[in-house]
């Protein structure tokens, strides 16, 4: 139980023990709890980042959906009011072409009507004198009485 | 051993307690605590600089993660006790606390395994646990003591540090009161250190032997030959089991409180401000 030169040896000992753990041990493992440490705390940081963006993604894509939308319903108004109108022009335009049509029909009934009534007075002015002429049993000259049988027509 | 061939009891317990010794007196050396000691200390330097060397700061293995949790625990202690700047007291901390750790340790080896084998390897006497040899815990103690002078001069200064000795706790007018005080308390912090560790430890070891000698002699055929003999080994059994669950608290306790203690000890040294 004495003491001796052991002491020595066991100091020496201890001695190399710590400046081992010191030099080989201690730093290497700190260093990598560290940069583990770093690591995560920059892994929380960056998914807090990404939670944050996502956020503001999905409200930048809700105002762009509702412009989108109101956009939509605008133009779709705007469509529906245009075709609206362009019945209504459409209506119009044939009503109008057909009244120009009716009154192209009933002014050429009206000159048809008075170019027959002509010829049929000429005609019957014809038969009428050629009639009489049978009558008198003489020609009746055209020329002298031309006034005569224009009257005639007139009546007719 | 002249008891030896006297009463083989005494003859065991001496056997037990003495060292292997090489060379005379101051100059002898204690071979096995040499051995023992030295030895854990390569596997507690070989295996924390194994998980060292591979340190990843991706996910750890096993081993990595379980000397993280050392290093963690003995570097809050450290933090929470130690302010002043110094990467030593770690490292310090930590070699105490794992080689002081394993050295007890041996100590929950069966009493009569290595000594048994170091006979047949050619050693008379061989005395395992190295906290049981005052030449180990002054090694230590003294190891610290010196490291609290050299961080008293560190961080005080000579002049500081003279200061102190000399001027407190009285005021400089009671100087040598002071500095016998200062001398006795600086003194005391290493003797308690490695008395404690040694104590605890030497008791520990002796009870373990004690119990060892209850069926002493006592031949595999002859145990169960009588009552008498029964009721020794199942109270052998059972004593050495709770003493060593008991010891089980001890080993660690013993090496923490090493530990820890070191730590406080350099930071009183290290503090300016008294």
């Amino acid at each position: 139980m004495s003491i001796n030169v052991t002491m020595i040896g066991q100091l020496i000992a201890f001695a190399i023990f710590v400046w081992f753990t010191k030099a080989f041990v201690w730093p290497p493992l700190a260093q990598a709890m560290r940069e583990r440490e770093q690591r995560i705390a920059d892994g929380l940081a960056a998914s807090e980042r990404g939670a944050e963006e996502l956020e503001k993604a999905r409200a930048d894509y809700e105002q762009t959906m509702a412009e989108a939308r109101q956009k939509a319903s605008e133009i779709l108004a705007q469509a529906n009011k245009r075709s609206n109108e362009m019945i209504e022009e459409a209506r119009e335009e044939a009503r109008r072409e057909g009244e120009r049509l009716v009154e192209q029909a009933r002014s050429e009934i009206n000159q048809e009507l008075a170019r027959a009534r002509q010829s049929l007075r000429e005609e019957v002015a014809g038969i009428a004198a050629a009639g009489a002429g049978r009558i008198l049993k003489r020609e009746i000259d055209a020329g002298t009485h031309k006034s005569l049988i224009e009257d005639l027509v007139a009546e007719i | 051993m002249s008891a030896n061939s006297e009463n083989p009891v005494t003859g065991y317990i001496d056997h037990h307690l003495t060292n292997f010794e090489v060379g005379e007196g101051f100059w002898a050396l204690h071979v096995d605590t040499l051995i023992t000691s030295f030895v854990l200390g390569i596997l507690f330097a070989g295996t924390f600089w194994l998980a060292a060397r591979k340190a990843t700061a991706g996910v750890p293995g096993s081993w990595q993660n379980f000397v993280e949790m050392v290093l963690e625990f003995i570097d809050g202690l450290v933090k929470e006790s130690f302010h002043a700047k110094s990467n030593l007291i770690a490292p310090l901390a930590l070699t105490i606390f794992i080689w002081v750790f394993l050295m007890n340790f041996m100590d929950l080896v069966p009493i009569d395994w290595l000594p048994t084998l170091a006979y047949a390897l050619g050693f008379e006497y061989f005395k395992v646990v190295p906290p049981t040899n005052m030449n180990t815990t002054f090694g230590l103690s003294i190891g610290v003591f010196l490291l609290i002078i050299f961080y008293s001069l560190k961080f005080k200064g000579g002049l500081g540090y003279l200061k102190e000795l000399l001027g407190h706790p009285f005021g400089l007018w009671f100087f040598p009161a002071n500095l016998a005080l200062n001398i006795i308390e600086t003194l005391a912090k290493p003797i308690s250190l490695s008395l404690r560790l040694f104590g605890n430890l030497y008791a520990a070891e002796l009870i373990f032997v004690l119990l060892a000698t209850m069926t002493l002699g006592v031949t595999a055929p002859e145990l169960f030959s009588s009552a008498g003999n029964i009721a020794m080994f199942v109270g052998q059994v059972f004593l050495t089991t709770l003493w060593a669950i008991f010891h089980i608290l001890v080993v660690p306790l013993q090496a923490f409180i090493f530990m820890i203690l070191t730590i406080i000890y350099l930071s009183m040294a290290s503090e300016t401000d008294h």
